[in-house]
């Protein structure tokens, strides 16, 4: 199984979305999660908040870093995931699930186009390797 | 093989909530000679204690004593050894100044004591303001501020205060990505907008960056924060040309003070053109650092800005008497209480009139010299993260070698542990993926520095031959890897009563 399921757009800030009607679903990569080590903390913004495309909508906490998170594109917080203030420990080990972070409602659902397939992003994260 | 090695004193220690028994006392006191009276039938009920004082431990003195020598003997201290804790010039910090900060003149001053009573007092804080404005080259100094943040702070509301003084209040403050994290957070806390300037590929500010957002909010931007050498330890090259770009906006420029042990007597940020930088005395002048402290973070200013500046201000008049000046009217208000961390301030002047100018400009030398030094000695075994700059003061080495083997930096940080080392900073700056940061400073000797250099290049042996060796570390103490995981999402910040059995199992 890949550790970039391909129904999911991801971004090179590391972010992924699964678009489901005009809602989308926002959370981080496999790769961000395990470059940032074991998360003990994710600030996230409250329902109706709206926020432009490559926006930060809020902050995780690692014991080694702490990162800004950005929205993969334009919208309007429907919901956070509130599980993540006990349990944060989701992000590293169910990234695409009960790891996700917000539901946006899409401000402009040709927004998604422009964003990573699971290829692109995987052929991104080995470029940068090189480097 | 490990040649350092620290006694690691393995007598476990618990709480001292844990020794007590009902009944144990320290002290038996003499019979009251005078009727006891309840505290209630004499006091309003406001003012009784409502909270748990049942918590109290019952101790004997001859417990209390070792439980705190006990755990004073866990304690790394600069005292025990070299403390290469990058950015944060862990210097040694000499006994004279500790004596100097003892004399009793300095020591029991009270602080409203009248000017005439406190002139000695009053001649030292002159005296300290004018030796820190012409080692930075700026024309005025406040003591005030009790650390480097606060400084920012304050530095930041100086230069606000000036701009609304000239009408011309701006919203944005302009950050390198490879600042201390308190530059945008003090900036952010004093309201103004964060707008963060991506580095080159040396590490240096981009200056066509710098330039494309002058050009799109050149109007708006109140002021530059960086840091020189920057957190990469490196010197900002075009300072002169940023300083100069920032200026022709209408911005100002504040400058991070922190790793100034590079720079003391050698250059000045005022000759660079910086408007306001605070100093960390505890960092470059050698005043207690961390759990010693307090700290200490005055800010130096350039003269348009000196009005501004937190009261009241020493002032030496025509016939050589000091006194403190209340009335500044443009000032930003105080601080801090009083006038800042007197007994740090003492200290800071007892190094600077210790080493004097040529032993200034010599400890700044040996510190650059000894950081260059551990860069070169481990060039081959780690990967430095800007290869091509300089370091200054500091080094900044990667986990990329060590990575193949599935030992990162936390593990070679917990490993040094095992050597006798305080471990050196660890993923910071954020640009350097899994950074290692080594600030020797001038305090150490060639000895230890090969002790240390020895250390880091059997680490990464080991980390190669056997790196569950290293993935593992630390063994040689008393409790080995920690789930900081765990410490972080469920944080136990003090013992409760109902928690004592939970938290006596914990060990």
């Amino acid at each position: 199984m890949s550790v970039y399921p391909d129904n999911l757009h991801y971004t090179k800030d590391h972010e992924w979305i699964r678009v489901e009607g005009d809602t989308g679903t926002v959370g981080i990569t496999h790769f961000a999660q395990e470059q940032l080590g074991d998360v003990v903390h994710v600030q996230l913004p409250r329902a109706g908040e709206k926020f432009d495309a490559h926006a930060t909508f809020g902050e995780v906490e690692s014991v080694k870093t702490f990162s800004e998170l950005f929205t993969p594109v334009s919208g309007e917080i429907v919901a956070a995931n509130d599980a993540l203030a006990d349990t944060p420990e989701l992000v590293n080990s169910e990234p695409y699930g009960g790891g996700w972070m917000i539901k946006l409602k899409l401000g402009d659902p040709s927004e998604v186009d422009k964003l990573l397939s699971a290829s692109e992003y995987e052929d991104y994260l080995e470029s940068q390797k090189e480097d | 093989m490990i040649k350092k090695s620290t006694a690691h004193i393995n007598q476990n220690e618990g709480l001292i909530f844990e020794r007590s028994r009902p009944g144990k006392t320290g002290y038996c006191l003499t019979a009251l000679d005078v009727p006891a009276v309840k505290p209630e039938e004499l006091l309003d009920p406001s003012l009784l204690r409502d909270d748990d004082l049942a918590g109290l431990p019952e101790v004997s003195e001859p417990e209390v004593v070792r439980h705190f020598t006990r755990l004073s003997t866990w304690n790394y201290a600069i005292d025990l050894g070299m403390y290469p804790l990058g950015s944060c010039t862990m210097k040694y910090n000499p006994k004279l100044n500790e004596r100097v900060a003892r004399i009793p003149g300095f020591a029991y001053a009270h602080p409203y004591l009248p000017d005439e009573f406190a002139q000695g007092n009053l001649a030292l804080l002159w005296e300290l303001e004018q030796n820190l404005a012409e080692i930075t080259g700026m024309a005025a100094v406040s003591l005030q501020p009790a650390a480097g943040a606060q400084g920012e702070y304050t530095g930041l509301m100086v230069i606000r205060a000036l701009l609304e003084a000239r009408g011309d209040a701006r919203k944005i403050v302009l950050v390198p990505d490879s600042a201390h994290g308190t530059n945008p957070a003090s900036a952010h806390m004093i309201g103004y907008k964060v707008l963060t300037l991506k580095s080159n590929a040396e590490g240096a500010v981009d200056m066509d960056g710098l330039k494309k957002v002058l050009s799109e909010h050149g109007p708006d931007v109140a002021a530059l924060m960086l840091t020189n050498p920057s957190t990469l330890g490196l010197f900002e090259e075009n300072i002169e040309e940023i300083c100069r770009l920032v200026h022709d906006a209408g911005g100002l420029v504040y400058m991070d003070g922190a790793n100034m042990n590079a720079l003391v007597g050698i250059t000045r940020p005022g000759d660079m053109g910086v408007d306001v930088l605070h100093l960390n005395l505890h960092k470059t002048f050698s005043t207690p650092h961390g759990g010693g402290g307090p700290g200490a973070g005055p800010i130096c200013v350039v003269k348009e800005l000196e009005p501004f500046l937190p009261f009241p201000r020493v002032i030496r008049d025509a016939d050589e008497t000091f006194r403190l000046e209340y009335n500044c009217p443009q000032s930003v208000g105080r601080v801090r209480a009083w006038f800042g961390n007197f007994s740090v301030l003492v200290r800071a002047l007892c190094y600077i009139k210790t080493l004097g100018p040529t032993g200034l400009r010599e400890a700044t030398e040996t510190a650059v010299l000894n950081a260059n030094y551990i860069a070169h000695q481990l060039r081959d075994d780690y990967e430095t993260a800007y290869p091509d700059g300089k370091p200054m003061h500091e080094v900044v080495l990667n986990d990329k070698k060590q990575a193949k083997f599935g030992v990162h930096t936390l593990d070679i940080a917990k490993r040094l542990i095992d050597y006798g080392f305080h471990p050196m900073t660890m993923y910071f700056p954020l640009i350097v993926h899994g950074a290692i940061m080594i600030e020797p400073t001038e305090s150490e000797g060639r000895e230890e520095l090969d002790l240390f250099i020895d250390a880091m290049k059997s680490i990464a042996r080991e980390a190669e031959e056997n790196p569950e060796l290293v993935k593992s570390a630390p063994h040689h103490t008393r409790i080995g890897r920690l789930d900081e995981a765990t410490a972080a999402r469920k944080p136990v910040l003090r013992w409760k009563p109902a928690s004592n059995a939970a938290a006596g199992s914990s060990r």
